[in-house]
């Protein structure tokens, strides 16, 4: 690889995250009740032996390879590129995976562990259901038995991916409790499998939750990083100078920016849902305004008010609409290894159109926020300088929101 | 000796366990809290857990939540709940009182400032669900040094490993999570909490309480025959839930609960004797 390995900043960025309790700095850790540690000891131990087990790591590999899809591929965006003045773009296409997000890399991986752990359950959490899709996809696959939850609020809202998940066979349950959005699915995802430990998997959707999820989360996604790597050595001849993806729990983000991490010659950009704009509360970008605290089993920011309740967020993609995020960005945040911006609802919506328009691809709202910035900040910059950016997802799931918004019925 | 330490060695003495009511501070009102927890102490409670009302409680099933949304609903916040427990010192110097809830509020008020305010109003004990002993050890001689009790919780799954390591840390008393689940998930099975209660004294010699699952007084008087206390959460908070506009009627059904728990269990306890 054509990467400058010798330049190090005062953090040493080649020593491995996080420590063996979890901790990323001051973030990570396990915050959770006694009731499940013993859960998450016996995912931690398995998850050490399989880590560098090759026959996991071929296994894994394989249905990248042939249920995935991979790899997907690195694409110039050239009208893109022209239409901004400066910088190139590249797209990362995420989009390409079978379902349409990075998300299938984190199930594929995680159900294997439930396999290799003979638990015969899956339960997920989902916001928009993208997740939940990958997670009844991949225990179709595999045939576990999957529930998914998912606030009332969103299942009245993606009505098309309940009925997809359903025809997957998974039983999608509705939860009411607090805001009804994505945290409170993830909070009764918690409390169901604290009550069927034995013999269910619980698949975190995101690089967060109690430790091992955000570096098992992680390693499973930095396959986008690690392959991007390759694709800019064959296609480019050398590393971009930013790479740039959206963050709602950050695991496309974390997918792509953990392989750079030790290269800080890449820069790193993560971009937030920044809503009706960062100046009041309707959006959902804890980096950018938030505070260090504790939700769902890590330290890390969080949208909370004075008195550490945690906010309602908003964001027109339900993907981003997350109040915390994985504690490797808060640590890559206060070292100063990677940049936190927002991207506001106007602007993905804007990107979505860019893109779809300039390069036939219509990006899913998540990844509209990353293009938005990119397009911003390629403009800054010189034009033989190269951009990266991650597409996690594609855009179908969204028309019906853009059509609304539109003011066209679909 | 702290306050909690004094009240199990006095019950010890009287041949008696203790009676440990659960309820949400600021639930169904703020107003309502003090004189509910004075009437808890009428009706024969020895300790008080009183919840901190949280926006996510992951660890607790709907009845508690629901109690923590009511509570939010007014903006209850942890200044407050402390507010709440100053008052109730004024008139109480003998009941233990534990607040009971979820880190991030802590976090939000700053450690220093949390056990100092606490401790200025008459709080003898913390139990953060969302803190194990691992995540407390930066913070934990604060409160040791605040004069505040770190109680933990052990569960049915944990390992011998995690029992020493909280035989050796946990203070005041180790709660007991007698299933499987969340709060107010199911009846209790006395036989097999008797069992791993033997096993867990090997290691702890703090006194060990029971929760989760006890929902009458027969259960209740049923546990306390295998531990030193009882705590009794779910039960207590569904009847603030059935007359949450009438404050009134819910302290009396609360402390009518509570108390029928006491008579039952102290005579067991004498019966025992
Ligand atoms: C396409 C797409 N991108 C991004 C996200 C945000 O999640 P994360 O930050 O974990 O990548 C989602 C979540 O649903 C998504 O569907």
């Amino acid at each position: 690889m054509s990467i400058n390995t010798t330049e190090k900043q005062a953090t040493d960025f080649n020593v491995e995250m996080p420590d063996a309790d979890g901790h990323f700095g001051i973030f990570g850790g396990r915050f959770v009740s006694e009731t499940l540690t013993a859960a998450l000891d016996e995912l931690q131990e398995t998850y050490e032996k399989l880590r560098n087990d090759p026959d996991f790591q071929a296994e894994f590999d394989k249905e990248l390879a042939h249920y995935v899809g991979r790899p997907s591929p690195l694409y110039f965006a050239e009208r893109l590129t022209e239409e901004c003045g400066g910088a190139k773009i590249y797209l990362k296409r995420e989009d390409l995976n079978h379902t349409g997000a990075h998300k299938v890399n984190n199930t594929i991986g995680q159900a294997l562990l439930a396999k290799f752990m003979g638990k015969k359950k899956v339960i997920a959490e989902t916001g928009a259901g993208q997740h939940g899709v990958a997670s009844a996809t991949v225990a179709a696959r595999f045939g576990l038995e999957c529930k998914v939850f998912m606030g009332s609020t969103d299942v009245e809202r993606q009505k098309l991916n309940v009925y997809r998940m359903k025809l997957l066979g998974a039983e999608v349950e509705s939860v009411t409790c607090g805001t009804k959005t994505l945290k409170d699915a993830m909070n009764e995802a918690m409390r169901h499998w604290v009550t069927n430990v034995d013999d269910t998997f619980y698949i975190i959707g995101t690089a967060a939750g109690p430790h091992p999820y955000p570096m098992l989360v992680r390693d499973f996604q930095s396959i986008i990083g690690r392959e991007t790597q390759r694709q800019c050595d064959e296609q480019i001849g050398r590393q971009p100078d930013a790479v740039v993806a959206c963050v709602g729990g950050g695991s496309n983000a974390i997918g792509m920016f953990h392989p750079y991490i030790k290269y800080p010659e890449v820069e790193m950009y993560g971009v937030e849902a920044g809503g009706l704009g960062l100046e009041g509360d309707d959006h959902a970008a804890p980096l950018s305004k938030g505070k260090p605290g504790v939700l769902h089993g890590n330290r890390t920011y969080l949208m909370e008010d004075e008195n550490g309740q945690i906010m309602g967020t908003h964001s027109v993609s339900a993907g981003l609409d997350y109040p915390g995020v994985g504690p490797e960005h808060s640590w890559l945040k206060d070292v100063g290894r990677a940049k936190y911006v927002a991207a506001t609802d106007d602007e993905a919506i804007d990107a979505f159109h860019k893109l779809t328009r300039l390069e036939g691809i219509m990006p899913a709202l998540e990844s509209s926020h990353a293009i938005a910035y990119a397009m911003k900040l390629a403009a800054t910059m010189d034009k033989d300088k190269v951009i990266v950016v991650n597409l996690s997802g594609r855009g179908d799931k969204d028309i019906h929101t853009i059509a609304e918004l539109d003011g066209v019925t679909a | 000796m702290s306050r909690i330490t004094k009240t199990f060695e006095r019950l010890a003495e009287e041949g008696k366990k203790a009676l440990i009511p659960y309820i949400t501070a600021g639930d169904p009102d703020k107003a309502t809290t003090v004189p509910m927890m004075h009437a808890l102490v009428e009706a024969g409670a020895d300790v008080i857990e009183l919840g901190v009302p949280f926006s996510d409680p992951m660890a607790d099933g709907p009845t508690i939540q629901l109690a923590c949304e009511r509570s939010l609903k007014h903006g209850t916040s942890l200044r407050d709940v402390l507010g709440m427990v100053a008052e109730f010192r004024k008139t109480d110097k003998r009941t233990a009182v534990v607040l009971m809830g979820y880190l991030n509020p802590v976090e939000a008020m700053g450690y220093p400032e949390f056990v100092e305010q606490a401790s200025a109003a008459g709080v003898d004990g913390v139990l953060v669900v969302d803190m194990p002993p691992e995540e407390a050890r930066s913070v934990d001689s604060m409160f040791e040094e605040a004069g505040l009790d770190l109680i933990y919780l052990l569960a049915p799954t944990s390992t011998e490993r995690r029992i020493k390591t909280i035989g050796e840390v946990g203070r005041g008393y180790v709660y007991y999570v007698s299933l499987r689940g969340v709060t107010g998930s199911a009846a209790i099975d006395v036989e097999d909490v008797e069992r791993n209660l033997d096993h867990i004294r090997q290691h702890v010699k703090a006194p060990l309480c029971v929760g989760f699952g006890i929902q009458n007084a027969e259960a209740a008087a049923r546990v306390s025959e295998v531990c030193d206390g009882v705590i009794v959460g779910s039960a207590l908070v569904s009847r603030i839930a059935d007359q949450a506009d009438n404050p009134v009627q819910a302290i009396k059904d609360v402390t009518g609960l509570a108390g029928s728990m006491r008579e039952a269990m102290d005579a067991n306890a004498a019966a025992e004797a």
